[in-house]
């Protein structure tokens, strides 16, 4: 295999953002500082204690555009979230959708890691757990399995494009969409496939959002003033704000994307997926500092990069205890004190804690500031964290142009002490 | 219910599970669900408890195993409602 075999670059995009449906859409809300959270009735009707979210809205329309009434039938609310992210980022790619009788059209150069970090919960709540305990198992018809296998979503995907490289779906909790791109990396790199659609899905559901209610790690003290709700890096920062929405990259190996004259957003430099351990402050809920700071050393070291190379942070800062942390987690493993820290931001400050989506769409986010040339706001922390003072001049509060960013680097921390944090290079042709 | 007027339904039922559209143009009694229409077998059992809810019918599984065809489909439901 030569060099050039082995680099992979991001030849397109799709988005299904709490805050712009399309890749479009959501640069543009990005880069004007426009939130994705809003107050959300269910949420008080059923007495949560955080009544903000971050959905998105009106999918029915899209759904409806582009899916036959049988797939729409079919697929629950996280599958249908990332047909419509995969089906836009397939087209931005150049490739048409294929027709579903077309035997012809299967792509077995073309294979998808697409993530959940819950799943099919809503399907499970709503239909699989009172049909059953109604002793009416028939009922369930044919859909309820494809809805709860976690495979599901992925599966989907290579239905309606016809994709016959690997398709499977991974789920590491906050880290699965970072997790993806790893993963589809590693097996193009590898010569497995040309192309793999990377990304993650979650659900706008009450019933995964519960869980988290009841463990008080979502935002609660700002349901009368949904933008505000999120705020990570800052003093007032008290838990995070439940999202949905789905988030897909197309990678594909330089070679592949070079012969079809692809138009190429990034390079996918390298990155590194670690684990805790569950040890030394690590535990199924907090991160061990030790397994980030190795994550993030093993991420440079792989992307061939020094730390002095590294021009913007997109952090998994979800505006808890843990951004402090994380922050100067950063700053130990790049070895770049706060008077020389490279831009930091949260796009959760923006669109909430997507889960199993956030490192997919957050990832995008951070292709399109290098791409686009733009740097969007990280909003509410103008009360910065006090241990975070020493950062401040590495936050952006407003969104910044023209600042010629080269690298950015992407983490996400999940429940189980699980780490993964990827580089992507501004492509220059 | 007439027999023609359980045809037009079942007809519409099945509609968005057809993958033969041609087929779909010239269904008649004769059709096979299956084979012409190309219907996934998985989604035969939707469209069961879609005659269920739409003729307010319970449908016997062992029924279901003998119906191929659209014709059958019609005399099943218009056996079953009596």
């Amino acid at each position: 295999m030569t060099s050039q075999e082995k680099r992979v670059v991001v030849t397109g995009l799709g988005v299904l953002a709490p805050n712009g449906h399309n890749v479009q859409e959501f640069e543009s809300a990005l880069r004007n500082g426009r939130t994705g959270i809003r107050h959300n009735p269910e949420m008080d009707e059923f007495k949560f204690s955080c009544q903000v979210a971050a959905i998105p809205q009106g999918i029915e329309e899209l759904c409806v555009a582009n899916f036959s009434e049988e797939l729409l039938m079919s697929m629950n609310c996280a599958q249908r979230y990332a047909a419509l992210a995969a089906v836009e980022c397939w087209r931005d790619a150049g490739f048409e959708v294929p027709s579903e009788t077309d035997d012809e059209a299967i792509d077995w150069e073309t294979g998808a890691v697409f993530g959940t970090g819950i799943g099919g919960m809503e399907t499970i709540a709503e239909r699989v757990a009172p049909l059953v305990n109604e002793r009416k198992i028939r009922r369930l018809g044919s859909t309820a399995v494809e809805q709860v296998m976690a495979s599901g979503v992925s599966a989907r995907l290579s239905g309606i494009l016809a994709l016959g490289n690997q398709v499977t779906t991974n789920s590491s909790a906050c880290s699965t969409g970072t997790e993806a791109v790893i993963e589809g990396l590693y097996r193009i790199r590898a010569g497995r496939s040309s192309r793999m659609i990377c990304g993650g899905t979650e659900a706008a559901t009450r019933y995964i959002w519960a869980g988290f209610d009841a463990m008080r790690v979502l935002a609660r003290k700002w349901n009368d003033s949904p933008s505000k709700a999120s705020r990570p890096l800052s003093a007032s920062a008290g838990g995070f704000v439940p999202g949905a929405g789905a988030g897909a990259l197309m990678l594909e190996s330089l070679e592949s994307a070079s012969k079809r004259g692809a138009r190429i957003y990034a390079e996918v430099l390298g990155g590194s997926i670690n684990c805790g351990g569950h040890r030394s402050g690590g535990s199924m809920t907090a991160p061990n500092p030790l397994g980030v700071e190795r994550c993030i050393k093993e991420a440079l070291s792989e992307s061939k990069i020094t730390a002095d190379q590294v021009d913007l942070i997109s952090g998994h800062l979800t505006a808890t205890g843990a951004d402090p942390k994380e922050v100067w987690a950063w700053s130990r493993a790049l070895g770049r004190p706060a008077e020389d820290f490279p831009t930091i931001l949260s796009t959760k400050s923006l669109i909430g804690h997507t889960l199993g989506a956030a490192g997919a769409i957050e990832s995008i986010a951070a292709i399109l500031m290098l791409h686009s040339d733009f740097v969007h706001p990280s909003v509410n922390c103008e009360d910065v964290h006090p241990d975070l003072v020493a950062f401040e001049g590495s936050i952006p509060r407003k969104a910044k142009e023209n600042e010629g960013n080269d690298i950015v680097m992407k983490a996400s921390f999940g429940f189980g002490d699980v780490n993964a944090c990827v580089s992507f290079q501004r492509w220059q042709a | 219910m007439s027999e023609e007027q359980i045809f037009e339904q079942v007809v519409k039922i099945l509609t968005p599970y057809v993958k033969d559209e041609k087929a779909l143009a010239s269904i008649s009694g004769e059709t096979n669900i299956l084979e012409d229409l190309k219907v996934n077998s998985a989604r035969l059992v939707d469209v069961v408890l879609a005659f269920e809810d739409e003729f307010d019918i319970e449908i016997a599984d062992e029924d279901v195993d003998s119906v191929n065809t659209v014709g059958d489909c019609v005399s099943l439901i218009a056996r079953t409602k009596g």
